[in-house]
């Protein structure tokens, strides 16, 4: 009997080891060519916000789901300070895309707050005046899916008509420049 | 037979809902790159707090990382006071705490109130840690020696010499108005903070 109880203990010790990969924190960063992990967002409630991805209504949706060509996804915190130092370009990106016929409509930007609460998002987007939607993963549900990246890390996503998409971009840091950065999008894209 | 199968089913639900809600839970700025210690997941709190709210807030004077030397009492009549303490810098949480704290001028101007943030670590540590922070706007202050004297007199020094995370509103009176001895795992609710600073009377 005190062989069997101890071969129990031996089996619940090795299922640890073989589980603990497995566990939600073990994500590794997207790669490029892989799909994004599946994950839902609140539709925004501010009509700006809700217009720009062409969503309607409530509820949740998947970022495949959003009505353009490429998704460019900012992981950020209002508590990082190269995220702070980013807001700025990043607002300069978004209006070099409206400002271009060829692009508007076609590249989108949003961010997802990392650890940050609704409250804390809000916070950010007023300080910096960020046009395009930001939202909140203040339980970390996100970040544990996308390998728990440092902030600011970016990820762009090509979507196809189909709703089927592949990440084409995966990287930590800020931008190195925004023209540069843009140039690079399209082109992995093949926006023309 | 049935009874003695019990422990062990417990056990392995236990450890898959363990192996599949760990994590560290933390968001790290770039800006530190790879020199962040992370001691894992520590006890909650470790300390008996000293104070209440309403208590008059035991007065300290603290030197700062920019060389001044900064007192509570010199606030009296003039500011409300937000003292955050963080337990140690090059930790993961403390290290994207401040950093919020910094772009929220601000709403402490709305308020009449200033942060002094404090930890246990000297100087010199200090001065490397915040300096990849950016330009803090508020004094950091260093609690190192006598070795946490100041967090020991408001009930927030651990065992192990490190302080709580903790935040405590101080009013233009001296008086304790909130108190927020987070589990140190975690950041601090900003909302709350900001409610609480509403709170105070003009």
């Amino acid at each position: 009997m005190k062989i069997r109880r101890n071969s129990m203990w031996i089996i619940l010790a090795g299922l640890f080891v073989i589980l603990s990969p497995f566990s939600v924190s073990g994500a590794s960063p997207p790669s490029v060519g892989g799909l994004l992990p599946d994950f839902e967002l609140s539709v925004p409630r501010d009509y700006a916000d809700r217009a720009y991805l062409d969503l309607s209504g409530r509820g949740t949706f998947r970022i495949p789901q959003i009505d353009t060509q490429v998704i460019i996804i900012l992981i950020y915190s209002m508590y990082c300070p190269y995220c702070q130092a980013e807001a700025p370009s990043l607002n300069e990106l978004y209006a070099k895309i409206e400002g271009n016929r060829t692009l508007k409509g076609k590249i989108k930007i949003l961010g997802i707050a990392t650890g940050n609460s609704d409250y804390e998002t809000k916070i950010f987007k007023k300080k910096y005046s960020v046009p395009f939607p930001l939202f909140p993963d203040g339980d970390f549900t996100i970040h544990k899916l996308l390998g728990e990246v440092r902030t600011p890390y970016f990820i762009a996503v090509k979507i196809n008509p189909d709703r089927s998409h592949r990440v084409i971009y995966s990287k930590l840091g800020r931008m190195e420049g925004i023209d540069s950065f843009l140039a690079m999008i399209v082109k992995m894209a093949g926006i023309k | 037979m049935k009874r003695k199968s019990t422990p062990i089913l417990v056990s392995i639900f236990s450890i898959v809902l363990v192996c599949f809600l760990s994590g560290s839970a933390c968001g790290l700025s770039d800006a530190y790159k790879g020199n962040i210690y992370d001691p894992g997941a520590l006890k909650p709190t470790d300390s008996v707090l000293k104070v209440r709210a309403g208590d008059a807030a035991p007065d300290f004077t603290l030197k700062a990382v920019s060389g001044e030397t900064v007192s509570l009492s010199s606030y009296r009549g003039k500011k409300n006071v937000v003292l955050s303490f963080v337990p140690a810098a090059w930790t993961p949480v403390c290290s994207d705490q401040w950093p919020g704290y910094n772009i929220l001028k601000d709403l402490f101007d709305q308020h009449d109130a200033v942060m002094l943030g404090i930890t246990v670590d000297n100087l010199p540590t200090l001065f490397s840690w915040t300096n990849q922070m950016g330009e803090l706007w508020f004094p950091v202050l260093s609690d190192f020696w006598p070795h946490g004297a100041v967090a020991d007199s408001f009930g927030v020094l651990r065992s192990d010499g490190v302080s709580e995370r903790a935040l405590f509103i101080i009013d233009k009176k001296g008086i304790i108005r909130y108190i927020d001895v987070q589990d140190i795992n975690k950041r601090p609710s900003l909302e709350d903070l900001i409610r609480a600073l509403e709170k105070l009377k003009p």
